[in-house]
């Protein structure tokens, strides 16, 4: 048996629309906050189409909020909001730096999705569970962890409180129900299905929140996760995070579809897609999800439109593949600017409040520097100690490992 | 090393157009580590891809692209995400040439960087080469040096049978001799020189790096470097045998070896039960009993997740090795 050959079937091989040297041209968002309804949580999944198809905003383009998502936040909840996004881009900033000059192995920065994590974990009660990826840090802010014990983790010291063995920004908060952070991308995304039907078979009033990146969805891990959540209703928010690139990958290669949003439908899991920098929009549609879970409904399958507006790590150099400039072009600008100009334009906010903030939170994040790197950092020790190769392997040593323990201290280098 | 395998995939696409490079960040880009840098712009995006980000999606394809005459060689961005992709290659690409009695088969390369001491942590470091060599229908190669990354990866490409091909990413930029504080580039080494056109380095064959009398040391990888530092620091005269290929292993070299010696070390940065050294001490043993002038050791990774910060207390060192070689001179 052959197969004639035919010139006119070529395979399609997709790629990123710009690449460096080419001037980025975004499609004009026409969306406004008026498009889209707010539905009863109890509804099917069939009618929140258009909401997977358009995009759920509440802040437009002036700052000002409107529409049936508005969550009608007081000031200081807003305000609180915008203080933990500046916290966690001035944080960041400092990591970075630290990263270059070797205290650090590695640092990933949040930049441009600082509202994402913040605004959503806001939302929720605070018995729920948070299962990340490694750029929603933010979470921790909400939950009250110290910037002194993220440091200590990201430098590797002493007081790390995962002793050295992940790499940084792999944090774990256990006080703050935020999962251990793995670099294999999108494996979470199942597990916290799990966890939410543990919450339900223990009859918990909690739900489980997880993230994936658009390119991690590609992984089997996003899939089990949607179909596990259908078939057992489990109390989960199940967002997809797309900020357009996978390191060097753009979402044109992550799926031959540039929405990610419907692919819930199918599953009969209500979809919205919304915009990744709008403060407001995102806590409104988590609330909604909130709400529809813990009233034994099931998930809510949530794209979050954004533009990833830094490097992948301080190991990734986006210039060699994208337009350097290509964040400035995002329409959906800068979640911090944006919720900024809403405070200025109704509340007592201004420029000059703003300034007074900034400076306070980088004299807040140098004093918390200080204080970490008295415990030590990783281009000058001390680090946890060796034994911690072999502690919290098993419950208990087992003989071979112990043997394994004792070689390693002839030879220690610590 | 990246220059060399580089230069390998793009002698095998030239040589044979069924031959097709897909993998998380290896188009444009060229690669986290730039192996396939260029390779698109010279040989067209049909030729050289990125793939979703889906190890098991790059595996499964890769069995259907083999079984349909293409030559795929994918890239796992990372050793330590191949677990995804281990389902599609443990039970679909390894045995189908067995379980449809010869009639369909898949030359798929499976390229991966492994290994540890970039400060990578559990899941940038691991070397998980005996999860494969326990495999039956796999061969396994790891690469340690510029020349033999490209004579073997050559091998691997025309190979009829699918092959994990492991390169020690410390080695990528140069040698590693186990100092963190002192890293050459591959500048001035003899295994740096490497011709621009198409040579094969046959799968089976170990290379022995330096030769000596007092006792046979294996290794494979980075240890390979790191071993003969140790060799030199014991201040003996040992055969140094670089594996290359683990699957099939070079019998002749090894049991010539150690029949000379009577004693032997195996290094490998894997944890150390189960690790390839195992499967070798077992053999050894069993081939070469009445040479044995003393028990063989293995110096291994502990049988711990591998750490960040105290990645060097994990990985065996020089001083580690030379004791070891020393050890096998006391009975």
């Amino acid at each position: 048996m052959s197969t004639e050959e035919r010139e006119d079937i070529p395979l399609h091989i997709p790629d990123a629309p710009f690449r460096p040297g080419d001037i980025p041209v975004f499609e004009e968002w026409t969306w406004t906050p008026q498009d889209l309804t707010k539905p009863d949580i109890e509804c099917d999944a069939d009618e929140t189409y258009d909401h997977s198809r358009g995009l759920i905003r509440v802040l437009d383009d002036e700052g000002m909020a409107s529409g049936e998502w508005d969550p009608k936040l007081t000031y200081s909840e807003l305000l609180q909001g915008l203080k933990h996004m500046v916290r966690l881009r001035i944080f960041d900033d400092r990591m970075m730096k630290m990263q270059r000059t070797g205290k650090l192995s590695f640092y990933m920065q949040s930049l441009g999705e600082e509202c994402i994590a913040i605004a959503q974990t806001m939302a929720l009660n605070e018995q729920d569970w948070i299962f990340p990826t490694y750029r929603q840090p933010g979470a921790q802010f909400v939950r009250g962890r110290s910037m002194v014990s993220m440091i200590c983790h990201c430098i590797g010291n002493v007081e790390d409180n995962v002793k050295g063995r992940q790499m940084p920004v792999h944090y774990t908060y256990k006080e703050g129900r935020y999962i251990s952070v793995s670099s294999p991308v999108g494996t979470q995304f199942s597990q916290a299905v799990g966890v939410a039907m543990a919450s339900k078979y223990k009859k918990l009033d909690e739900v489980t929140i997880t993230w994936i990146g658009e390119g991690a969805s590609a992984e089997g891990d996003y899939h089990y996760g949607l179909n596990f959540a259908s078939v057992f209703k489990a109390p989960v928010i199940l967002n997809v995070v797309n900020n357009h690139w996978a390191i060097s990958t753009h979402y044109n290669v992550a799926s031959g579809s540039a929405n990610f949003a419907s692919r819930g439908l199918a599953y009969g899991i209500p979809c919205f897609r919304v915009d990744g920098n709008d403060f407001l929009a995102l806590y409104s549609v988590t609330k909604w999800a909130r709400e529809r879970a813990n009233s034994g409904l099931g998930a809510t399958h949530i794209e979050i439109l954004t533009y990833r507006a830094g490097a992948h790590s301080s190991s990734d150099d986006p210039s060699r593949y994208r337009p350097s400039n290509e964040h400035e072009f995002w329409p959906g600008g800068d979640p911090i600017e944006r919720l900024k100009q809403h405070l200025i334009k109704n509340y007592e906010w201004s420029e000059d409040r703003h300034l007074e903030l900034e400076k306070d939170i980088d004299e807040e994040v140098i004093v918390a520097y200080k204080e970490a790197i008295k415990y030590g950092d990783l281009a000058n020790g001390p680090y946890p100690s060796s034994d911690t190769i072999f502690t919290e392997v098993y419950e208990k040593v087992p003989w071979h490992l112990q043997e394994q323990w004792d070689e390693m201290k002839k030879w220690s280098v610590d | 090393m990246v220059q060399s395998v580089n230069s390998a995939l793009s002698n095998m696409l030239e040589k044979d157009e069924n031959i097709i490079l897909f993998g998380e960040d290896i188009g444009y880009f060229g690669g986290v580590f730039r192996t396939s840098d260029g390779l698109q712009k010279k040989f067209g995006k049909h030729r050289v891809f990125d793939s979703p980000l889906s190890e098991g999606g790059i595996a499964a394809t890769a069995f259907g692209m083999g079984i349909n005459g293409l030559r795929p060689v994918v890239e796992i961005q990372f050793a330590d995400y191949i677990f995804p992709a281990y389902d599609q290659i443990v039970n679909e690409i390894a045995k189908v040439r067995h379980r449809s009695g010869g009639e369909f088969w898949c030359p798929v390369t499976f390229r991966t960087p492994a290994g540890g001491g970039i400060r990578g942590g559990h899941h940038h470091s691991q070397s998980p080469e005996s999860q494969f060599t326990h495999t039956p229908g796999l061969k396994v190669v790891y690469c340690s040096t510029p020349y033999n990354s490209k004579g073997l990866l050559i091998s691997a490409i025309e190979s009829n049978d699918p092959v994990i091909f492991f390169e020690p990413k410390r080695c990528y930029r140069g040698p590693f001799y186990g100092d963190p504080h002192n890293v050459p580039t591959w500048k001035n080494h003899p295994e740096s020189e490497v011709p621009e056109s198409h040579y094969k380095i046959p799968l089976g064959q170990a290379r022995v790096a330096m030769e000596g009398n007092d006792c046979t040391v294996i290794a494979w990888g980075t240890m390979v470097h790191v071993a003969e530092q140790a060799i030199k620091d014991s201040g003996l005269s040992c055969d140094l045998i670089d594996l290359q290929t683990l699957i099939p292993w070079d019998k002749e070299t090894i049991i010539n070896s150690v029949k000379k010696t009577g004693r032997c070390v195996i290094v490998h940065e894997a944890p150390k039960t189960s690790g390839f050294g195992s499967e070798l001490a077992a053999s050894i043993q069993e081939r070469c009993f009445y040479s044995l002038e003393s028990p063989i050791i293995r110096v291994a990774g502990w049988d711990t997740p591998f750490p960040h910060t105290t990645e060097w207390d994990y990985m065996p060192s020089p001083p580690r090795i030379a004791a070891a070689i020393k050890k096998t001179q006391e009975e």
